[in-house]
C-alpha cells in the first residue's frame, strides 16, 4: 500500500495539466468509440446539407454574378465545413452536462488533478471527432465536385483554421454544459443559436445581397471570417467576387485566428471558473 | 489533538436556506462517525465541504491535518469519496475506470494498472473487469465506486449514503467491506438514512437537522437519552382496550399511550422480563385475550423520531427541494 502511495511523484503544474487532460481525453475517446451512433449522426447532417444545398440552391444563387451550379458548389463547401465544426459545441455541452448529472464531475473534483483538465480533455476529444467528421465530409465534397485550386499547404492551412474554430466553439459548449442541468438541454442549447449565427453569415449566400444591418453583422461574424479565409485558401472564390470592405473580410485569415483565440481565452476562463464551483 | 476529521462552526447558506448552520465535528483517527439526518438536513452539504467540493461561508475544517479551504489539493490526495450516485463512467470497463482514477491521483500508468487489478480482485469484480460498467448490477457499480475511492488507500474516507438503493444482500456485503476497511485503520465519515446501518458501523453518531447538530454520542448513549424500556400490548378485542390500559398502567412508571386502530397500548416500565410475566398473568386473570405482548428497548428510530419529530426514512421532500433549488440558484450566479 505504502509502495503505491510513495510512487506518486510531484509534477510541474503545466506537465500535470497536460497529462491529466490527455487522460481525460482518452477516456472521452473510448466513450465515443463505444457509442459510434453519435459520430455517425454527426456526419449525416453535414452530408445532407452538401447534397441539398448544392442541388437545390445551386443554379438559383448568384456568386459574383455567376449562376453556375458548379461555382456555387465550390463556394458553398467552406460554409458547410465551418458549420459542421461548430456543431462540436453541442457534443461538448451534452458530454459535460451528462458528467455533471451522473456525479462524475464530483468524482473528478475530489481528485488531486489539474483544475482545467476535465474540460480540456473533453474539448480535445471533440477536436479528434471533428477532425474525423471533416475528413469524411471532404471526401463527400470531392465526390460532388468540390476541388481546391491553391495547393496542398494552403488547403491544410484552411482545415487548420476550421479545426481551430471548432475547438473554440467546443469551449462555448463546455460553458453551456456546466450551466444547464441536463444533457438534453445542453444539446438543444448548444445548437439553437448556431442557426442564426451560421445563417447570418457568408456561409450559404454572399453577404453583399443582404439588408444593410444583416450585412454588417455577417461581415463581422467570427464565423464569416473563417469561411472567407477558407474560400481564399482553397481557391473557391470566383474571379470577379466582390470582397466586402469590412476589415475581417479583407484580412480573413488573421481575423479567423484572432476570433478563435479570443473565444478560447474568454470561454475557457469562464468555464474553468464555473467548473471549480460546479455542483450536480 | 484534533481528530482525522475536524470541523468548527461550519456555515453554508444557499440563498435563504442555511444548509449548514454552525456544525462542529470531531472524528478521532481510525473511528467511524455516522452522520444521520432526514433528507435536506445538510448531510450532503457537510460532506461536500469536507471533501473540498464546496467552500464554506464561515468556519474551519481540517481533514487529515490539512485545511480544506487553504490546502484543497493536499486534502484531495488524502481522501477518498464515494458518493450517493455511483460515480463511475458506464461506458468504460471496471478496469479502465480504476486505472483512470489512479492516474488522476497522479500514479504512474504502471502503478495504476497494478492497483486496479488488486482492487478488482478484492471487490470481487475480476470476472467483470473488462466489461463496461453499463452491464454491471447496482451492487457491482457500488463496489466499483467504492474501489475507485480506495485507489490510493486514503487514510480518510467519506461515504455519502453508500447503500441507498441496494437490496439487503448487497447492503450486507458492502457493510462487510466497510468494516474490513475500518479494521485496517481508515477513518470514515458516513452519512446514512438507515439507522440500522449507523447502529452497526458507526462508533459515534451525530444527528443533524436543519443544518445543526441536534444530538451526538454513541448509539447506546443516544438510546439511553431517549428513554428506557416499554411494554407493548396488543389486545384481541377492541372492547377490552380500556380495561387492559388500566391494568398495564398499574405496572408502568409513566403515562400509557393507546393506539385505537391497532389496539396497541404502550407504557414505559422498569423491571424487565419479570414484570412482563406479571402483566401477562394479570391480564389472563381478568380474562383479557391478547394478540401480542413484548418488552421494547428504544431503537435508533425512536431516537430519531424523538429528536427530529419525524422518522428518518420519511421523505422530507419539501426541505430537500428547497435546499437543492437554492444550491442551483447559487451555482447559477
Amino acid at each position: 500500500m505504502t509502495a503505491v502511495t510513495t510512487a506518486i511523484k510531484p509534477r510541474g503544474a503545466l506537465s500535470q495539466s497536460v497529462r491529466d487532460s490527455l487522460i481525460v481525453a482518452k477516456r472521452n475517446l473510448i466513450r465515443m468509440a463505444r457509442i459510434p451512433e453519435v459520430v455517425i449522426f454527426g456526419l449525416i447532417q453535414p452530408i445532407m446539407f452538401v447534397v441539398l444545398f448544392s442541388y437545390v440552391f445551386g443554379g438559383s444563387i448568384s456568386v459574383g454574378g455567376n449562376l453556375s451550379p458548379d461555382v456555387y458548389r465550390e463556394f458553398l463547401m467552406a460554409g458547410i465545413f465551418a458549420q459542421t465544426v461548430t456543431f462540436a459545441t453541442a457534443g461538448a455541452g451534452a458530454g459535460i452536462a451528462e458528467d455533471m448529472h451522473k456525479g462524475l464531475i464530483d468524482r473528478f473534483r475530489s481528485l488531486p488533478m489539474a483544475r482545467g483538465a476535465v474540460l480540456t480533455g473533453r474539448t480535445l476529444a471533440d477536436l479528434v471527432q471533428t477532425t474525423l467528421t471533416v475528413i469524411v465530409l471532404a471526401i463527400v465534397a470531392v465526390i460532388v465536385g468540390w476541388r481546391v485550386h491553391e495547393g496542398i499547404p494552403k488547403m491544410l492551412a484552411g482545415f487548420g483554421l476550421l479545426l481551430l474554430l471548432g475547438y473554440a466553439f467546443s469551449w462555448i459548449g463546455a460553458l453551456i454544459g456546466l450551466t444547464v442541468r441536463t444533457p438534453e438541454a445542453a444539446t438543444s442549447g448548444g445548437l439553437i443559436w448556431l442557426f442564426p449565427l451560421t445563417f447570418i453569415s457568408n456561409a450559404f449566400v454572399p453577404s453583399n445581397n443582404m439588408p444593410t444591418v444583416l450585412r454588417h453583422i455577417a461581415e463581422w461574424n467570427p464565423f464569416s471570417a473563417t469561411v472567407q479565409a477558407c474560400r481564399e485558401l482553397f481557391g473557391n472564390l470566383p474571379p470577379n467576387y466582390p470582397v466586402p470592405d469590412a476589415w475581417p473580410m479583407q484580412h480573413p485569415v488573421l481575423a479567423s485566428v484572432i476570433w478563435s483565440v479570443l473565444i478560447i481565452a474568454f470561454f475557457r476562463t469562464l468555464s474553468v471558473r464555473k467548473y471549480r464551483s460546479a455542483a450536480a | 489533538m484534533p481528530g482525522a476529521i475536524y470541523a468548527e462552526g461550519l456555515v453554508k447558506t444557499f440563498g435563504d436556506v442555511r444548509a449548514l448552520d454552525g456544525v462542529d465535528l470531531d472524528v478521532p483517527e481510525g473511528t467511524v462517525l455516522g452522520l444521520l439526518g432526514p433528507n435536506g438536513a445538510g448531510k450532503t452539504t457537510a460532506v461536500r465541504v469536507l471533501t473540498t467540493l464546496l467552500q464554506p461561508d464561515s468556519g474551519r475544517a481540517v481533514v487529515a491535518g490539512l485545511d480544506v479551504v487553504r490546502q484543497p489539493n493536499d486534502v484531495r490526495r488524502a481522501i477518498g469519496l464515494s458518493g450517493q450516485f455511483a460515480a463511475v463512467d458506464e461506458y468504460l470497463t471496471g478496469r479502465e475506470n480504476l486505472q483512470m482514477v489512479g492516474q488522476l491521483y497522479q500514479m504512474s500508468a504502471r502503478d495504476a494498472k497494478a492497483r486496479a487489478q488488486q482492487l478488482l480482485e478484492r471487490f470481487n469484480l475480476a470476472d467483470a473487469a473488462d466489461r463496461t460498467a453499463k452491464t454491471y448490477s447496482g451492487g457491482m457499480r457500488r463496489r466499483l465506486d467504492l474501489a475507485a475511492a480506495l485507489v490510493v488507500s486514503p487514510p480518510v474516507m467519506f461515504m455519502d449514503e453508500p447503500t441507498t438503493g441496494l437490496d439487503p444482500r448487497n447492503r450486507q456485503a458492502l457493510w462487510e467491506v466497510i468494516e474490513e476497511l475500518v479494521a485496517g485503520g481508515t477513518t470514515l465519515l458516513l452519512t446514512t438514512q438507515y439507522l440500522e446501518e449507523a447502529d452497526r458501523l458507526a462508533h459515534d453518531i451525530c444527528v443533524i437537522d436543519h443544518g445543526k447538530v441536534i444530538a451526538r454520542g454513541t448509539s447506546d448513549q443516544l438510546k439511553a437519552q431517549t428513554g428506557g424500556e416499554r411494554v407493548e400490548v396488543v389486545v384481541h378485542d377492541a372492547a377490552h382496550l380500556t380495561g387492559a390500559t388500566e391494568i398495564v398502567r398499574g405496572f408502568g412508571k409513566g403515562e400509557a399511550s393507546v393506539e385505537t386502530h391497532t389496539r396497541k397500548i404502550t407504557v414505559p416500565v422498569a423491571g424487565g422480563a419479570k414484570l412482563l410475566a406479571e402483566v401477562i398473568r394479570e391480564l389472563d386473570t381478568r380474562g383479557i385475550e391478547i394478540d401480542d405482548i413484548g418488552l421494547r428497548r428504544p431503537t435508533l428510530d425512536d431516537v430519531f423520531i424523538s429528536l427530529t419529530g419525524h422518522a428518518a426514512e420519511t421523505e422530507n421532500e419539501a426541505a430537500n427541494e428547497t435546499a437543492n433549488e437554492a444550491e442551483r440558484k447559487e451555482n447559477a450566479k
